[in-house]
């Protein structure tokens, strides 16, 4: 089996690489968890492409039932084909659609499974799941067939803490808390998606960062992907290191801000602060 | 292997389970982390820990298990007398340590040390107060920061590199208080109640076979509406003078509760309910709703939740005209007891921690007037107020 390492594009610090390689090893699925932007979704693409699988994703919304997830069963299309007389109305397995985690157990080679944000469905939904992420098997009434794993694939689920998850659940998977990367893990991330980026630019743009970061009461701390967004923009708009550095009092929010703060209350706060701090420079 | 630090774990209250031991167990024989105690630890911190708020514990439970340092068990424990002088020394100039033999010596400091530690700790996690109010403090500019000085370590032991589980990065996700806004949802969830209103647009299987069969055989959909939660709310909260402290966790609840009800109605309230509540704090003073008017249109099936400190004087509960605001022509007893008529099902949330409610005289007679239906609101109260209503 390969063990993963990070890729050229994505910066895994060693807890991370020791859960999923744990995950793997063990053929459990990886519960990640963390602060929105910090790559959670990102990872399991990372996952697939590192030890070279095919990914295939399950984006749960509030509407997601467990069972969409192994099959549904289109009796509507049934009713129509049996008055219309098709001869396909006899075998009930024509009307079984399968889900993404039959997609998963079906695979040719196991498979990288995501499934996406668990905590935006019903408080039930990881319960549905239980037998069927540790058995990798379910059983399919219509057809009287029980649908088992190939190959287990490897189950990364990402949640952004909404809900609770049951503990029954949770035994059953490796944890892995994303915590928010420190200034040099932040420094080789940058680096692998900027790999040109000016020193100083680079300096200067994480020292804002962190400084917005530590004001407090922010609503919505900037993060990662915030981050990397925020030198595109100042790359794009080549912004010279020394705008930023300038603390000029009439410049209170750095430019481009509009990336980093994503709500008015928080720019509002963010100016005042500024205005504060510079009140008490001065 | 590793049992005695499997049993640790549960003692600090991990919630692991054999099963999990098991798959630690199975993990270091598949050699996922080989000879080196850092991948174990991240390892043995992936399968043994399954929530955010725990890897404080667990951090704490393994530097303990696996290098033998004394761990500070419960932070509001006793400290170490040596410790605290030696904190203390480190903080202070020759001037200050002079002042502080005025005040009373070294015996009076470390009380006052204990207190503030015990106090920041509190007031750390009630919001965000502390900051900025350096100065005072005899501990000098920085107030008091675990992180600066090493709790757990002694000094000189480690200097270079702190093992990672002794730099317990997690601290501030052990949330065994804290009342998160997910916390607060989880805990309302308890009121759900589904029941199908609202436009038919679900396939009703069931019905449609049925009536297709009536139907001899023509097909015959039948839809029904998708189900919602019914459960309608009216929402109290009190406001101004003495609830200024617990703002951030009203607001938390506030929030929790505005996504997960579908009728939410709220009002505000100052103390105590008297003859007109409000909805928008700036215009309180033009649009005012008479509660008369609030019984009329809400029917008996909304639920009351009041959100207050109930800490005034008796006056404002029991005399006309006792209301801090205006005069009032009958008592705010009247006025609340009137609301709880209309409204059997009915709780109080009160802020205030639970073993300061005999402390002050009002929260007694509010207590006494709701029929004891007050709860702290903390999750385990909300938890049993959220039971309660659902009664």
């Amino acid at each position: 089996m390969r063990r993963f390492e990070g890729t050229d594009t994505y910066v895994a610090t060693q807890d991370l690489r020791v859960a999923v390689n744990a995950a793997i090893a063990l053929e459990r699925p990886l519960l990640v968890k963390g602060e929105p932007g910090t790559g959670k979704t990102i990872l399991a693409h990372e996952i697939a492409r590192g030890i070279g699988k095919d990914l295939i994703t399950w984006h749960i919304k509030s509407t997601t039932k467990a069972q969409q997830g192994l099959y549904e069963y289109d009796a509507v299309s049934r009713l129509r084909d049996g008055q219309l007389g098709d001869e396909r109305v006899h075998d009930i397995a024509n009307y079984i659609v399968p889900g993404k985690l039959w997609e998963a157990f079906e695979a040719a080679a196991a498979p990288v499974l995501l499934i996406d944000e668990i905590d935006k469905a019903d408080i039930e939904f990881p319960n549905d799941l239980l037998l069927e992420l540790d058995r990798m098997e379910f059983y399919v009434y219509e057809t009287r067939r029980t649908i088992s794993a190939r190959h287990r694939p490897i189950v990364v689920i990402t949640s952004n803490n909404e809900k609770e998850l049951p503990d029954a659940f949770l035994r059953r998977c490796f944890f892995h808390y994303i915590r928010f990367p420190d200034r040099t893990t932040m420094q080789q991330i940058i680096d692998v998606h900027f790999p040109n980026l000016k020193h100083e630019l680079l300096r200067e743009a994480l020292t804002i960062f962190y400084e917005i970061r530590e004001v407090p009461g922010l609503k919505k701390k900037p993060s990662t992907s915030e981050l990397l967004d925020w030198i595109k923009l100042l790359l794009v708009e080549d912004v010279p290191p020394d705008v930023l550095r300038t603390r000029d009092p009439a410049k209170l929010i750095p430019p481009l801000h509009g990336a980093l703060l994503k709500n008015e209350q928080d720019v509002h706060l963010f100016e005042r602060l500024a205005f504060l701090h510079r009140r008490e420079r001065g | 292997m590793f049992f005695s630090f499997f049993a640790e774990l549960r003692d600090a209250k991990v919630p692991v389970s054999l099963r999990e031991y098991l798959t630690l167990m199975e993990a270091m024989q598949k050699r996922v982390a080989a000879f080196d105690i850092e991948e174990f630890y991240f390892l043995a911190r992936t399968s043994l820990v399954k929530d955010e708020r725990h890897l404080d514990r667990f951090d704490r439970v393994f530097g303990h298990c696996f290098k033998g340092i004394e761990t500070l068990a419960d932070p509001k424990a006793e400290l170490p007398e040596a410790w605290l002088k030696k904190l203390a020394e480190r903080f202070l100039t020759e001037e200050e340590k002079k002042q502080i033999e005025a005040l009373g010596g070294w015996e009076k400091l470390m009380e006052a040390l204990r207190q503030r530690l015990a106090e920041q700790r509190a007031r750390h996690q009630g919001g965000s107060k502390w900051i900025g109010t350096a100065g005072t403090s005899p501990f000098g500019a920085h107030g008091y920061n675990p992180e600066g000085v090493r709790i757990g370590q002694e000094e000189g032991r480690n200097r270079s590199a702190v093992k990672v589980w002794d730099r317990r990065e997690f601290r501030n996700l052990d949330d065994t208080v804290e009342l998160g806004t997910r916390n607060v949802k989880l805990a309302l969830r308890r009121l759900r109640q589904f029941a199908r209103e609202g436009a038919a647009e679900e396939l009703d299987l069931d019905g449609t076979v049925k009536s297709t069969a009536h139907n001899a055989g023509w097909l015959d959909l039948k839809l029904v509406p998708e189900r919602h939660n019914t459960v309608k709310l009216l929402l109290f909260i009190d406001v101004g003078g003495s609830m200024e402290d617990h703002v951030r966790v009203c607001e938390e609840l506030f929030s929790a509760a505005r996504s997960e009800f579908k009728h939410l109605i709220h009002f505000y309230f100052h103390n105590c309910i008297y003859d007109s509540v409000w909805r928008d704090s700036r215009r309180r003073q033009i649009e005012q709703t008479p509660v008369v008017e609030l019984i009329r249109t809400y029917d008996p099936s909304y639920r009351v939740v009041l959100v207050g400190d109930a800490s005034m004087s008796p006056y404002e509960i029991e005399k006309e005209g006792g209301s801090v605001e205006r005069w009032n022509d009958e008592p705010g007893e009247t006025w609340l007891r009137r609301l709880l008529d209309a409204y059997p099902k009915a709780v109080w949330l009160n802020p205030v921690p639970q073993k300061y409610w005999t402390g002050t005289a009002s929260i007694g007679m509010i207590r006494q007037i709701v029929a004891d239906r007050m709860f702290p609101l903390t999750l385990d109260g909300l938890d049993r107020a959220m039971r309660r209503l659902t009664r």
